[in-house]
């Protein structure tokens, strides 16, 4: 199999985002070969996606707050002597102790879509996780229309391809990312004419230390407020779209009230014309590589699973650091701090020194502080248990399978299902193209029937979509692949 | 105040160019996917599910959820989300599985 460059790295840093790039400049910076790998063709990850370079646009900072923290990282590895792997979608990370003087195979294709690439195996002595997130979902009765998106999806083709999915866009779900999507989307041009979210943030008020010493946060808060406010923006506490109306595309949702464990009011909503819905319930951290490697996880307060790191930010298998989201969503700020201690943490490692200890200390505290906060948020926008009354027997769970609710009871109920795993062999929910990330954590929350058990560990061996004949010619070091017919699993 | 994202961001794209959705043209502007070339046309729905024959588009936009998949010149199964539209790109819209010329 090809392998890219001379071999090995010091440390291998999967993901260009906030977090990988810090961590792969901070290593840099003291002396480690790096190579940095990331699915798409830019850096900034998720939160500093841009428009495409052919796009020109004059003032991408205009899409981001706090744009100047990207800037100083990337001007930092434009001149640093990491090797930045665009395009390559890493699919599975094995341990090759075995090998003289490399630790761990880093396994991807590359390519625009991961399944028409050209296999590349790198091998490094060291490998830092900074794989982010990506955003949990509740099934709404018509949330399979066109015209209904992710809510950080909608946000992802404006940043990057300046489109958006409609004129009138209701955004709903949970959690800050809404306030974020929803006066992007203003800002953009479209009418906004609701922000629904479940929860109340009178939670955070219970909270006030962390309220008080992460300042930051409550800026960011204040500026997507003043700029929902300027454009008319009306923000619904407690309240969720139940339904979604439309024959071939969105019509109009309903919204209604819920109580505070998220139990719709009874009676009719309010209806809302809107031609694009925008919906999410959060971010999930995106683990799947670290936890087929055996690495220990822990639940966080709204119920999704991160990475459990220590304080310096190495997982529970050694040589294996993690920073930003995949140790529980948090945002740039500190995806950056995280990042750039696991990038020091693994240099002294690997070059038998001693961090600098005062750096060290100040990022460790930034971060104590900074996670405090979050814990808050995650808890704050956890949901309730009642959501699940607003799915009726037709409402699709599953996305890629067409999955009803009502199937999804009925493997329950009668046929004794007590988990994720039994429903999903049951009625194949979770079984479709993407592994059940769409359906996930709705179909454990079905079967653990409100009890609050939190999401099981996901195992995805195989973390993108492979081609089968990389994977066979995975065991032969000269195996070239290329030319041969790549078929993409279609389950 | 911004009435388009370009407005927004100050873009000056390269030349637009065409690409084709079942045989209708379509301008897409160099660097779009094309999804994004198909929203920015108003078009949400580029293909129908295996079971129910139900209209799908993009939804979580970058490279997870596969509800976004499309036949591009004439390849079923390409996330419309992650792939680069350009000059001359006949997208058609995927049925099912995408493979009926396969008989499985
Ligand atoms: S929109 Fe989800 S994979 Fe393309």
């Amino acid at each position: 199999m090809p392998v890219s460059g001379s071999e090995p790295y010091d440390l291998a840093v999967i993901g260009a985002g906030p977090a990988g790039l810090a961590g792969a400049v901070a290593a840099a910076d003291m002396g480690l070969k790096v190579a940095l790998l990331d699915a798409s063709a830019h850096t900034g990850g998720q939160f500093y996606r841009t428009p495409h370079p052919a796009l020109g646009a004059v003032r991408p900072e205009a899409l981001h707050h706090d744009w100047s923290g990207y800037a100083d990282l990337r001007g930092r590895l434009a001149q640093s002597r990491i090797r930045h792997l665009p395009g390559h979608h890493v699919w599975s990370v094995t341990n090759e102790s075995a090998d003289v003087g490399a630790t761990w195979a880093v396994h991807a294709v590359t390519g625009a879509d991961g399944g028409d690439g050209r296999p590349v195996r790198l091998r490094a002595r060291a490998v830092l996780l900074a794989t982010g997130a990506y955003e949990r979902h509740l099934p709404i009765p018509g949330w399979t229309l066109p015209g209904v998106v992710a809510a950080g999806g909608a946000q992802a083709m404006l940043k990057s391809g300046l489109v958006l999915p409609g004129r009138r866009i209701v955004v709903a779900g949970s959690g800050p990312l809404l306030l974020a999507v929803a006066s992007a989307l203003a800002a953009a041009g479209a009418r906004v004419p609701a922000v629904v979210e479940a929860s109340g943030y009178l939670r955070y008020a219970r909270h006030p230390r962390a309220l008080v010493t992460n300042p930051h946060k409550s800026a960011e808060a204040l500026v997507h407020g003043t700029a929902l406010l300027r454009h008319r923006v009306r923000v619904r506490m407690r309240s969720a779209v139940t339904e979604v109306h439309g024959t071939d595309r969105v019509e109009a949702v309903t919204v209604t009230r819920l109580d505070k464990n998220w139990r719709p009011a009874q009676g009719a909503g309010r209806r809302i014309q809107c031609d694009a819905l925008a919906v999410g319930h959060g971010l999930m951290p995106q683990i799947e590589l670290a936890t087929t490697l055996g690495c220990a996880s822990r639940s966080l307060p709204d119920g999704t699973r991160a990475l459990a790191v220590d304080r310096l930010q190495e997982t529970s298998v050694r040589g294996l650091w993690a920073a930003g989201e995949t140790g529980g969503v948090g945002g740039a700020a500190l995806a950056r701090t995280e990042g750039e201690l696991a990038g020091i943490a693994a240099a002294a490692r690997l070059l038998g020194r001693l961090a600098p200890s005062g750096r060290v200390r100040a990022l460790q505290r930034r971060r104590d502080r900074m996670r405090a906060f979050v814990d808050v948020m995650a808890a704050a926008h956890a949901p309730g248990p009642g959501w699940s009354r607003w799915l009726t027997d037709e409402t699709e769970v599953c996305r890629c399978e067409e999955v009803t609710a009502g199937r999804i009871r009925e493997a329950v109920e009668d046929l004794g299902a007590r988990d994720a795993r039994t429903v999903k062999l049951l009625t194949r929910a979770g079984m479709g193209w993407c592994q059940g990330r769409m359906c996930g954590a709705a179909v454990a929350c079905l079967a653990a029937c409100g009890r609050a058990d939190g999401l099981p560990v996901e195992r995805r061996p195989l973390a993108v979509p492979v081609p089968l004949a990389v994977l066979a010619g995975l065991d032969d070091p000269d195996g070239k692949p290329a030319g041969a017919p790549s078929y993409r699993p279609s389950t | 105040m911004a009435r388009t994202p370009a407005d927004l961001v100050g873009a000056q794209p390269g030349p637009p160019f065409r690409i084709t959705f079942d045989g209708r043209p379509v301008t897409a502007l160099p660097g779009q996917s094309v999804a994004a070339a198909l929203w920015a046309a108003g078009i949400l729905a580029w293909r129908t599910t295996r079971n129910a024959g139900r209209p799908r588009g993009a939804f979580c936009g970058i490279g997870q959820c596969y509800d976004c998949l499309a036949t591009v010149n004439g390849e079923p199964n390409r996330r419309a989300c992650l792939v680069p539209a350009r000059p001359g790109d006949a997208i058609t819209t995927q049925e099912g599985h995408g493979r009926a010329g396969l008989g499985v």
